[in-house]
């Protein structure tokens, strides 16, 4: 069962690597990396179990918030292309 | 072939396809999307390995922290490479293959302890010690002489208390040494005149606040 599941997230894993090299836009890329965060935390719970140790689940955890992290980053970085922008009300506020 | 050997086997290709892409391609975004993959590949390693806390580690600076702050050099720079010249290139090409080269030469050698042997002497030397003050041993009376669950912890916290102590305190001083820089360059911005008309008193305190 874990065999069957482990195999299959490694497929994945290799398609969406495939992706984020091929591209080829931007967007394309972001998703990938997403998803292989996503298939990365996945990919460490069925570890786990695998190997008999599921206290594993934990790190896989913090895996879900950073990645969660990283991918605001980027899509921040790409509407604004600034990580600290004013927004409106701090302008109004200035003058 | 044990389970690990075939995940590690997957895994490190797949870690190979992307330096290689990592190296050919000249768009620096997608370059910093695949180094984000890089370090989340090498954490999964790492757990494989059984190093928790260095897989830690590496999602945490390599996948999270690194990334964010590839992105903010790209605003700074260009969002392409440009190339080297082709003798730099050739250069580069024979340093990493020697490299390389000398590395695979290594392992070849049967001096070499093998992969996971308990007899290596970094096995051997202080790690049963370490070990043994750690883990309660069953339900014998002796004991335990740090009372951490966790033998890493052990490490860091206790045997090594002053030197991740200076560490601390090296990570402290530089955090405090870059906002001191940001906040000098924030506040010049706001003094510049013109900017803030004199007479709104919001408008200071609220920087004065933000500061």
């Amino acid at each position: 069962m874990f065999w069957a599941a482990m195999i299959g997230i490694l497929v994945a894993l290799a398609l969406a690597l495939v992706r984020a090299i091929a591209g080829p836009t931007v967007y394309d890329r972001i998703l990938a990396v997403n998803s292989f965060g996503t298939l990365t935390v996945l990919a460490l719970s069925v570890i786990g179990f695998l190997m008999g140790r599921p206290d594993f689940l934990d790190i896989a955890l913090v895996y879900a918030l950073i990645n969660f992290i990283g991918t605001i980053a980027v899509l921040k970085f790409l509407r604004y292309g600034d990580f600290a922008r004013a927004t409106q009300a701090d302008d109004n506020d200035l003058v | 072939m044990t389970v690990e050997e075939i995940i590690n086997i997957v895994l490190l290709t797949m870690l190979a396809l992307t330096a290689v892409g990592i190296a050919r391609l000249r768009n620096l975004f997608a370059v910093t999307m695949l180094s984000g993959i890089y370090s989340l590949l090498s954490a999964s390693i790492f757990v494989v390995l059984d190093a928790v806390d260095v897989a830690f580690t590496e999602a945490a600076v390599g996948a999270g922290i690194t990334t964010v702050l590839l992105l903010g050099t790209l605003m700074l720079t260009d969002r392409e490479a440009r190339d080297g010249s082709r003798a730099n290139r050739a250069g580069a090409m024979i340093v990493v293959v020697a490299l390389g080269g000398a590395l695979f030469y290594a392992t070849l050698d049967p001096m070499m302890p093998r992969f996971g042997d308990p007899r290596t002497p970094a096995q051997t030397h202080v790690a049963p010690q370490y070990l043994k003050d750690t883990v309660p041993q069953g339900s014998s009376k002796e004991p335990v002489k740090v009372g951490i669950p966790n033998v890493v912890t052990t490490v860091l916290a206790s045997y090594r208390g002053y030197d991740t102590l200076g560490e601390t305190v090296v990570i402290f001083t530089a955090g405090i040494a870059v906002l001191l820089l940001l906040g000098q360059r924030r506040r010049r911005r706001r003094d510049t005149p013109g900017q803030n008309p004199s007479g709104n008193k919001d408008a200071d305190r609220a920087a004065g606040a933000e500061d």
